[in-house]
């Protein structure tokens, strides 16, 4: 930048300025975000423009959770809610991993046989004697290889210039293949069981009620110093920064709904290991995805590849690192899909796992065009659609009136994603 | 080496074919700093050939590139950035689902502990730089760029350009978008620019916009400098006579055996 002397556009000099916030009359909204009153009145204007961001996901749980209750008497009991937070976290793991997919505008449709490969290999590697491997050394095998798996699909996709879907359509067809040749070589019945008590345990075990307490309490804990943290640096170089009733109000309501989900599933099992492994995976890819350098570059290549490309960013990278993400993202919920059902069988990664894993993403509010989502959005879409489905298992729906259902909740999703589009570009917000 | 008469760039005599195609045959071109150098010419003159030539996206079959006095050989975008060009491109290259500050630090990105971004000092410089360009029209820096009208889209490219300790901006097109208002708001950037004695090249088909801010005026016509003009000296007549009709050292196709008939 230039200091020259006699720069008379310049407005203050540096020395004033790093403690006091840069006098800008025209950066209104950032000022008024520094009060109570203007960061509401913000969030007020963003919302009635269609910046809804999670405000329709949580209409819907709570639309689903009194449907679902009334229709049900057991859908609201801890012992549902507890197995509720079973089915889902395999979704969401596998949905975390297609969020970064979506996000650079690509699509892997090859992540359900993707993350049975993860779940049958690492099934393989424990079988007592043949070769009867430790859960450590068979789970770090079975991730390293769908990790290659997502490499060697980048790799086509990158370096031939072949679109995602087919190459993903591709992996697909060969994945599936590749499960049931290992499935059915290895056992002539097309199951095997897993036969080792912590891979078992990794969806089937519960942590104590006093470890579900520290994990809510180290949850929040960790919210609240990470929002401090976040204003402290942005006062200290003079910036205007969120109010500090906001974030103790925002600080509240996420130990409100912690605690009180701690709660609920302490009078049941208490809270699922596999949860805890889920909510780990997503405070880190979170972390990655918003705050590097790494995360930035994915959103700009969403957003306008050959802007990134020309901003010196190494595109082809990006999107190698992405699919290996999604890769690594479906063993790991491959392993806990096996792990749940304490086997894989020759129809593991099949049915609609594929289908409800990338419904939960876009429910979630990832756009499908790129560059817009959170990851957070996989656990929000996962929760819908894992709660749905239990709700109709509830109930004892055919299998065609569930697929109908489902189908009809991810369309109104996308229905209200688009209407809200609409509304923002009806105010030029786009 | 340089003296405060040496032009920041200087290009002498260079060329570039695409096969058969001659984009650019022997031009010479400069500009100086804090001086606003405006590159007109009809489309496929070679304007944009030049200017990415100059970033090396295409590397320049022949002729000689010198940047303060001292030859240079430029092999990308990122050479170019490290010498202090920056060029703010006509489709903007900004990414619409990105704020304000993240698209100003697109791809140099600041950093904490080698790779968590350091968001309060990049907010910090992007608006001291908005700020000293006096851009005043934005209400967040927080803001995603698809929101911004197409002036307040051009001034955060300009101001991404200027924050890199930048020597030399080349504009593409700035205003090709633009309503009048906001032209008048980027015409104005363009000759703060020159003011904090930066170079600027301007590439444009608007003579109005030449007339404007440029000091001097190179005219392109089928890849070879026809006109070199001061614009306090000139008209929009005679710089529209050079675009349409500017005399050619060379006839194109001469070179191609098989148009020797032409």
């Amino acid at each position: 930048m230039s200091d020259r002397p006699g720069d008379a556009d310049t407005t203050a000099d540096p020395t004033a300025a790093r403690v006091e916030p840069v006098a800008a009359d025209a950066l209104a909204d950032d000022v008024s975000a520094a009060s109570f009153g203007g960061y509401v009145r913000l969030w007020w204007q963003g919302i009635r423009a269609g910046e809804l961001g999670s405000l329709p996901i949580i209409v819907g749980l709570l639309v689903i959770a009194v449907v679902f209750g009334i229709l049900d008497d057991t859908f609201l009991t801890e012992r549902n809610f507890t197995n509720l937070l079973l089915q889902m976290s395999a979704i969401a793991t596998i949905a975390i991993g297609v969020v970064f997919v979506l996000l650079i505008g690509e699509i892997d449709l090859s992540v359900a046989f993707v993350s049975a490969v993860g779940g049958v290999v690492m099934t393989l590697l424990l079988r007592p004697e043949d070769p009867g491997w430790s859960w450590w050394a068979a789970i770090l095998v079975a991730l390293v290889c769908t990790t290659a798996i997502g490499f060697v699909q980048a790799l086509v996709i990158t370096k031939a210039g072949v679109p995602s879907f087919v190459v993903t359509l591709a992996g697909l067809l060969i994945w599936s293949g590749v499960v049931l040749i290992l499935t059915t070589q290895a056992s002539s019945v097309g199951t095997i069981r897993i036969q080792d008590e912590t891979a078992v345990g990794i969806a089937n075990d519960f942590l104590s009620s006093t470890a579900g307490w520290v994990v809510a309490a180290l949850v929040v804990i960790g919210y609240a110093l990470s929002e401090l943290q976040n204003a402290r640096t942005r006062r200290a170089s003079g910036l205007y920064a969120k109010p500090i009733v906001v974030t103790v109000l925002q600080t509240v309501g996420l130990a409100a709904v912690t605690f009180a989900a701690v709660w609920y599933v302490n009078k049941d099992r208490g809270v699922p290991k596999v949860t805890v492994i889920l909510l780990a995976l997503l405070v880190f890819w979170s972390f990655i995805a918003s705050r590097t350098r790494f995360g930035r570059h994915v959103y700009a290549v969403g957003g306008n590849a050959e802007a990134s490309r020309r901003a010196g960013i190494d595109v082809d990278r990006v999107r190698i690192a992405v699919f290996m993400i999604s890769g690594f993202m479906a063993g790991v919920g491959g392993i806990m899909l096996a792990s749940r059902l304490r086997s894989v069988a020759t129809n593991s990664g099949g049915g609609n796992l594929l289908l409800l894993v990338i419904a939960s993403a876009v429910i979630g509010g990832t756009s499908l065009f790129g560059g817009v989502g959170r990851v957070v959005s996989a656990l929000l879409g996962a929760l819908v659609i894992a709660s749905i489905q239990n709700g109709m298992d509830l109930l004892g729906l055919a299998s065609g009136t569930k697929f109908v259902i489902t189908g009809l909740v991810l369309l109104a999703a996308v229905l209200v994603d688009a209407y809200a589009k609409r509304r923002r570009a009806a105010r030029g917000v786009v | 080496m340089a003296t405060a008469d040496t032009p920041l760039l200087e290009l002498r005599g260079v060329s570039k074919a695409f096969g058969a195609v001659q984009a650019l045959y022997r031009v010479d071109f400069e500009v100086r700093r804090g001086e606003v150098m405006a590159l007109v010419g009809d489309n496929g003159a070679g304007k944009s050939t030049l200017v990415k030539s100059v970033v090396g996206i295409y590397p320049f079959d022949e002729g000689e590139v010198l940047y303060d006095g001292v030859s240079v050989n430029v092999h990308g975008p990122r050479d170019a950035a490290k010498l202090g060009i920056e060029v703010v491109y006509q489709d903007l290259a900004l990414a619409d689902n990105l704020d304000v500050v993240a698209n100003m630090f697109l791809g140099r990105e600041r950093a904490r502990v080698r790779f968590v971004l350091d968001e309060s000092s990049m907010e910090r410089s992007a608006r001291e730089t908005l700020d000293s360009l006096s851009v005043t029209t934005l209400k967040s820096v927080r803001q995603t760029v698809a929101g911004l009208s197409g002036g307040q889209r051009q001034a955060v490219a300009v101001a991404k350009s200027v924050m890199w300790d930048s020597r030399l901006v080349i504009l593409d097109e700035p205003t090709a978008a633009l309503g009048v208002a906001q032209t008048r708001q980027v015409l104005d950037l363009v000759k703060r620019l020159a003011e904090r004695d930066l170079g600027v090249v301007i590439v444009t088909h608007n003579l109005h916009d030449v007339f404007e801010v440029a000091d001097r005026i190179t005219v392109l016509r089928l890849g070879q400098r026809v006109a070199l003009l001061e614009r306090a000296k000139t008209t929009q007549q005679e710089v529209v006579e050079a675009i349409t009709a500017g005399t050619l050292d060379h006839v194109p196709g001469m070179l191609e055996e098989e148009s020797a008939e032409a």
